[in-house]
């Protein structure tokens, strides 16, 4: 799947939902099942720091393929950055630096993004990109 | 709908008819604020005062000798006087325009701290201050080889006396400690601190941005030699606030910023200063939000500061009550003198999480370490969730509060 159509098939999860509850409820599950980052992958280097939660990322290659583990100490940043993973992990770099990433509006949660001292997210994205940017220079 | 609360002479519904801000819905509820720690909402009064000064008085102060700038030097220095009053300083010269508390503690360090402390004299701070009254002192220390000391605090979030005694000395030249602590609400004995402090010739810096709109403030009885605050947590404008200090005191630093207003005679040669309060408002100084702040002033003493506290200590016992029965959370911060400020932790929700959640049932509280990382550390935590209550809460609202953390409960335990 394409990263639009991976972002695309979100949206429609989301569609799905009439409320903020059931919204949020959904994210969180998304938090809890994201697979555990290795506890030696949290390290200062990896730390994404925004002002209230803490978010660590961690990319590597397998094949031509970029891709990210991620966690965080705090549950909606944690399903959040599930989602982001989810849309960017397993493309290639060119790919992922190139993404434009729409989901996040469409499914009415931009002001996660947006709130540039809160949480790490609008850091995070851009540290994937600049993944994205890296592995594609090794590349050529 | 509210319910009819006329406690403590408080009349609940006339005063939430003042704040236009509180009739709103958000995300589809209605409005529930709690975050005045951060800062007050504010009322019709001082709107109307803001966009009434634009309206008709809108003038360059002090130089002009037009109309319309008499009128707003009138409205400006009238303010001045208000705030006098408020703080009951013997003097309307002792009351300086500044841009908030931080400015007000930065324009200290930088005038009287770079003149008068040396290498090796001890500034003291305590452990519950907010980063805008460590910083400055620790570019001061910096810059002339001071060395900060830290007054300990105990489990409650009290300053331990016994040790800041400890801690007096006669290399003890200056002590800056906050009034009401912002993270966890502790109203701490200044009167206690500044005696202390002056029976070895300390000079005393109280920052009072929490203090002000809960409790009385007398800096002549209190003696301190500065006192601090901004006027938006006291239901005025942002962008202002007061630096008060004692006219002795004030006459013997060096002015802060260069420029208008600040001189009395100018050539390229030298300068003479001009006299106080001007020799520390050099510029255009923020005139409307300065003119607005009388209203502010005004509403407070309206309602009475008495009257409010007790209102607001109704609303303190009953929030810190209907917190405690909710299984997990635990309140940071429990003195035996506090504002109306709850702090609190739930075990196993992070404090984001909580943030997130309320603001989704329509409910602002504030959460993270507050600007006082250094505090939190202390407490050994990474942040608190933060409930501040003012005049215009209800218990309703606490209510709304409590039913809302038992849906993040839900949701994410």
């Amino acid at each position: 799947m394409t990263i639009n159509e991976i972002q695309d098939d979100l949206i429609e999860d989301f569609s799905l939902f009439d409320d903020w509850e059931s919204k949020y409820e959904y994210i969180i599950d998304l938090g809890k099942q994201l697979s555990p980052l290795d506890e030696k992958y949290k390290t200062e280097e990896n730390i994404i720091k925004g002002c209230q939660s803490r978010v660590w990322l961690h990319a590597f290659t397998e094949g031509d393929e970029l891709r990210f583990e991620a966690d965080s100490d705090a549950i909606i940043v944690k399903g959040l950055v599930s989602m982001l993973v989810k849309v960017l992990s397993g493309h290639k770099p060119e790919e992922v630096a190139h993404a434009d990433l729409y989901f996040m509006n469409e499914i009415g949660l931009h002001q996660h993004l947006a709130q540039t001292r809160s949480n790490g997210l609008a850091s995070m994205v851009k540290q994937m990109k600049a993944y994205g940017l890296a592995y594609q220079s090794i590349n050529q | 709908m509210l319910v009819e609360q006329n406690i403590a002479s408080i009349d609940i519904a006339k005063i939430r008819n003042d704040f236009p801000i509180l009739n709103q819905q958000i995300n589809g509820k209605q409005l529930v604020y709690l975050d005045n720690a951060a800062t007050t909402q504010k009322p019709r009064q001082v709107i109307d005062a803001l966009s009434g000064y634009y309206e008709h008085t809108n003038a360059n102060i002090h130089r002009g000798i037009h109309h319309l700038a008499e009128k707003a030097t009138s409205e400006f220095e009238a303010t001045r006087r208000h705030i006098q009053g408020l703080l009951k300083a013997r003097l309307p010269e002792e009351i300086l325009f500044t841009y908030g508390t931080t400015d007000s503690i930065n324009l200290v360090a930088q005038t009287y701290g770079r003149k008068f402390l040396k290498e090796g004299d001890e500034i003291l701070i305590s452990t519950m201050e907010h980063h805008s009254n460590i910083v400055p002192w620790q570019m001061l220390c910096e810059e002339k080889g001071c060395v900060l000391r830290v007054i300990p605090i105990n489990e409650r979030g009290e300053i331990v006396m016994e040790e800041f005694e400890k801690m007096l000395s006669e290399r003890t030249k200056f002590v800056s400690v906050v009034h009401v602590s912002n993270a966890l609400g502790t109203i701490n004995p200044v009167a206690e601190i500044i005696k202390k402090s002056h029976a070895v010739g300390a000079k005393v810096l109280i920052d009072g941005a929490q203090a002000t709109s809960h409790l009385h403030l007398d800096v002549q009885a209190l003696d301190c030699d500065f006192y601090a605050f901004s006027l938006h947590k006291l239901f005025g404008p942002t962008g202002m606030g007061i630096l008060y200090g004692k006219e002795n005191i004030l006459n013997a630093m060096p002015p802060y910023r260069g420029g208008g207003e600040m001189i009395k005679e100018g050539t390229f040669e030298k300068t003479t200063y001009n006299e106080l309060p001007y020799k520390f408002e050099a510029g255009t100084p923020n005139i409307a939000d300065v003119v607005a702040a009388k209203s502010a002033v005004d509403y407070v003493e309206s309602l009475g500061i008495d009257a409010i506290a007790d209102y607001e200590k109704q609303l303190l016992d009953y929030a810190t009550e209907a917190l405690q029965s909710l299984d997990g959370l635990r309140i940071v911060g429990t003195a035996n003198e506090k504002v109306s400020v709850i702090s609190f932790v739930m075990e196993g929700i992070h404090h984001q999480d909580i943030g997130v959640l309320l603001d989704q049932q329509g409910i602002a509280i504030r959460t993270g370490h507050h600007c006082t990382q250094p505090l939190m550390q202390r407490l050994g935590l990474a942040g608190t969730s933060r409930a501040s209550f003012s005049v215009y809460n209800t218990i309703e609202e606490i209510d709304r509060l409590v039913q809302g953390l038992h849906k993040v409960r839900k949701m994410v335990g």
